[in-house]
């Protein structure tokens, strides 16, 4: 099966490393709200990027701050649009889901954004996980 | 008494793919009992085995997380919106 790419408008891919930066050292976290089509397959295309707190205050692990996830998911509501996606950062590994991110995989529709710290230029990737599959997917970054 | 109960996108599969479907109770835990009973395959999704809530599922009384209130037992109201929320987490 082929995955739509994430599409990102540079000043969404910007405001997702700005957050992943501030985080640092701990991981960084957020969502991202876009369309889906009529097999809730995400389009890829996406509406706004949500920077959210980090729970777990982390270096190894994070937790969307519940709170953030309910203000957005009532935005995303308010707009007929969902949360199609998450990313984190790993602040020294590569940008590659780990064991834990399989394991806690929540939404086999969703875009799984992993940003890497590790060297001085941030590396964003992208992923679907399916049961447990992992099956990377393009990013394609768009000027506004 | 009718509140609404926001589903999130993974478990709508089993509240036959609706959004947001109607509560009836008195508490958090009487409006899940009776969640359950109509849609069975909600239950392990939001309760242990020993009918707690799961440790990876986040309940808001409207702006409040149940777990600083009081739990299953808090009380809900007329027209309050119960939103299930599952934890996002990784590594």
């Amino acid at each position: 099966m082929s995955f739509a790419p994430l599409r990102l408008q540079s000043n969404q891919y910007q405001t997702i490393i700005d957050h992943c930066l501030d985080g640092f050292p701990c991981e960084a976290c957020g969502l991202l709200v876009g369309s889906v089509d009529k097999h809730y397959e995400p389009t890829g295309e996406i509406d706004s990027v949500h920077p959210c707190r980090n729970a777990d205050e982390s270096t190894r692990t994070y937790t969307v701050d519940s709170r953030d996830l309910l203000q957005v998911t009532r935005q995303a509501d308010e707009n007929n649009l969902q949360i199609v996606s998450v990313w984190h950062s790993h602040t020294h590994t590569e940008a590659y889901p780990s064991e834990t991110d399989v394991r806690q995989a929540l939404d086999p529709s969703w875009i799984y954004v992993l940003v890497s710290l590790r060297n001085p230029q941030p590396e964003v990737r992208a992923y679907r996980i399916i049961t447990g599959q992992i099956t990377e997917i393009d990013v394609i970054v768009s000027p506004e | 008494m009718a509140v609404e109960v926001k589903i999130p996108t993974v478990m709508r599969a089993s509240a036959d793919g609706q959004a947001s479907v109607d509560g009836n109770g008195l508490t958090v835990r009487e409006i899940f009992s009776d969640l359950v009973n109509r849609y069975p395959g909600l239950k392990a999704n939001l309760l242990d085995q020993e009918g707690n809530l799961h440790k990876f599922v986040n309940v808001y009384r409207d702006d409040d997380d149940i777990r600083y209130l009081e739990g299953l037992d808090t009380s809900v109201s007329e027209g309050a919106v119960v939103s299930i929320l599952p934890a996002v987490a990784g590594g």
